[in-house]
């Protein structure tokens, strides 16, 4: 006869209400774990999508959505960016290397994009299967694009002009054909289908009048290239005070910093993740308050056991554990229901989200600040029963005896 | 046994009961007498040592009570005194077996499954050990009380009005089996009661006077 089988007695026999207390601190708790999980991975998600590139240059417009267009792939972008004041930045001695981006075409809902293996290099890219692209017009495509549209190494398909919703006729006459599969690698490259530049100017060479697209870069006057935006590298930290200012006013070009970027929209964003953490704090302090009303009232229908313990023996310290006991049960299971509610949330959602194309986020992962979460609501659940304890501990077993 | 020597209790400014000199052997059963309010029920709690009184000096099984520290009272209570209140108080999440069961872990005995089967079996209630106390009769849920009290073999069994609900067959029926378990595990037993039917039963009895 343990205090635990005594609480457990209490709690089943009391069920209704323990059954209520564990669900509104599951609750709680996995709000807080979806927010956690979610914003961890799409953080570590966007991180990882622009590390190595600081800053991007693109066509005069919104920042913000330049990064989003040329890093993450999410928006349209601002517009297109001559060639010629491409190289005149590749050769700023402040720049340390340049990656081109052409964008304006997909296929079925992934985007194209026109630029040169160092952009593969740049994530660390390997191959699946294949090969990189060595002509105009073969391309490379990611693990998402490879499994979604079931193409492999030797298909051929037409892209699309356009991009996102507003894809239009299909550019039948210059097919692409897949020349190699790249390996998942947890960035924006899996949903791409990466080819030369060149490619993407072959596909519009028709406009030109240019029919020979092997030796399109040649062939194409210089005022008929465009690029769409460029992930530049910097020499030097100077260059970080000195560059973006230097785009902005000395060219038509628009420089966007992908840490402050990102970082404004997670600020944007943080508020809505904020308001939703505040509510679910406030579900788990409801959750802690409603244990305490719980075990004030039990100790109220319970004083008479209490005082019957004492008699058979018990000290005040062992009614003093058993309610703490009990309340630490309680919390220790809403915690660990809310735990698993809330990994299991996040994975529904992660299954919801890559049905959309979106960014990926799964359930199957844990993070070090759920230990906290964990601390915290045991941590809550104790505090819900030290009054209650303490008033079990001080219990005056003659005068409760002689009540009854 | 138990020994009171000059005992008094006084409750916010009054004195509730007073008892000079008492003596009890071991195995000695007697019937405590007294009118409500004369302290009868004061006098079983300083004896089960969950009230300290005012003065005075209090020996059970050879422990002086009030010498004895938190801890260690509460211990020795476990193990060496019985109880059996008017209102029975078992407790309800419980079944009858671990009820006896919580009475050996309490008092900081390991559970013996024999003796509760025993205790059980002398008292009737033999097939009862997984019962609820809500499925029990009252003269069954009284049984396991005594059963409660008598699990840890006390050296003094108290007994608080046992048989004030009860009509003759019962009283005596309840009368009987409190000596019954009280020589079988040797004790000394106390029965406070106001209930005249009891005397011609006891030839050891004490009464206690209302105080002025």
């Amino acid at each position: 006869m343990t205090l635990a089988t005594l609480s457990f007695s209490y709690l089943r026999a009391r069920w209704l209400s323990t059954l209520l207390n564990v669900a509104l601190l599951a609750l709680g708790v996995a709000t807080i774990v979806v927010l956690l999980l979610a914003t961890a991975q799409l953080e570590d998600r966007m991180q990882r999508d622009a590390r190595g590139i600081d800053l991007v240059v693109g066509a005069k417009g919104s920042p913000m959505q330049i990064i989003l267009s040329a890093i993450y792939h999410l928006d349209v972008p601002t517009g297109n960016i001559s060639y010629k004041g491409a190289q005149e930045l590749a050769r700023h001695r402040m720049v340390r290397s340049v990656i081109p981006l052409a964008l304006g075409d997909s296929y079925r809902g992934f985007r194209i994009v026109g630029s040169v293996p160092a952009y593969l290099d740049l994530y660390g890219a390997g191959l699946a299967s294949g090969r990189r692209w060595e002509k105009p017009l073969e391309v490379v495509i990611g693990a998402d694009v490879a499994a979604r549209t079931g193409l492999s190494v030797g298909a051929s398909f037409a892209g699309a002009h356009g991009i996102g919703d507003r894809t239009g006729d299909a550019h039948d006459s210059h097919p692409y054909r897949v020349v190699g599969v790249l390996a998942r690698s947890g960035t924006v490259l899996d949903r791409l289908v990466i080819t030369g530049y060149a490619s993407v100017w072959a596909v519009h060479a028709e406009h030109h009048g240019i029919d020979h697209i092997e030796d399109i870069e040649k062939t194409l006057h210089d005022d008929q290239k465009e690029f769409t935006a460029l992930l530049v590298q910097y020499a030097s930290p100077l260059a970080a005070a000195m560059l973006p200012r230097y785009v902005n006013s000395n060219s038509d070009m628009q420089a966007a910093s992908p840490a402050y970027e990102t970082a404004r929209l997670f600020s944007i964003v943080g508020v809505g993740v904020d308001v939703l953490r505040a509510f679910a704090l406030v579900l788990i302090l409801g959750a802690g308050l409603s244990v305490f009303i719980a075990l004030y009232n039990a100790l109220q229908e319970r004083r008479y056991d209490l005082a019957i313990m004492r008699t058979l023996g018990a000290g005040p310290g062992t009614l003093l554990r058993l309610m703490l006991f009990e309340s630490a049960l309680l919390a220790l299971a809403g915690t660990l229901a809310g735990l698993v509610l809330g990994h299991v949330m996040t994975e529904v959602l992660g299954q919801a989200l890559k049905a959309a194309q979106q960014l990926s986020v799964t359930g199957w992962a844990w993070e070090p600040a759920e230990w906290w979460l964990l601390l915290l609501a045991v941590g809550l659940g104790l505090l819900a029963g030290i009054i209650p304890a303490w008033r079990a501990y001080r219990t005056d077993i003659a005068a409760t005896l002689a009540r009854g | 046994m138990f020994t009171i020597d000059q005992l008094e209790h006084v409750y916010a400014g009054d004195p509730v009961m007073r008892i000079d000199q008492w003596h009890a052997a071991q195995g000695e059963q007697w019937l405590l007498t007294g009118s409500s309010g004369s302290g009868k029920t004061t006098l079983l709690h300083v004896l089960a040592g969950i009230l300290r009184p005012s003065s005075g000096r209090v020996t059970v099984a050879g422990e002086d009570l009030l010498a004895l520290s938190g801890p260690a009272l509460d211990r020795f209570r476990g193990r060496e005194i019985g109880i059996v209140l008017q209102r029975l108080h078992l407790i309800a999440s419980l079944s009858v077996g671990q009820n006896l069961a919580l009475a050996q872990s309490l008092a900081g005995l390991p559970v013996d499954k024999a003796r509760i089967e025993a205790v059980l079996e002398s008292l009737d209630l033999a097939g009862k050990a997984d019962a609820r106390p809500h499925q029990l009769s009252f003269g069954q849920a009284q049984r396991v009380a005594v059963a409660r009290a008598v699990v840890n073999r006390p050296k003094l069994l108290l007994a608080d009005e046992p048989t004030s609900n009860l009509d003759d067959v019962r009283c005596e029926q309840v009368l009987g089996l409190l000596q019954a378990q009280a020589r079988a595990c040797g004790a000394t037993l106390l029965i406070a009661t106001h209930d005249g039917r009891l005397k011609p039963h006891l030839s050891m009895q004490r009464a206690l006077a209302v105080q002025p």
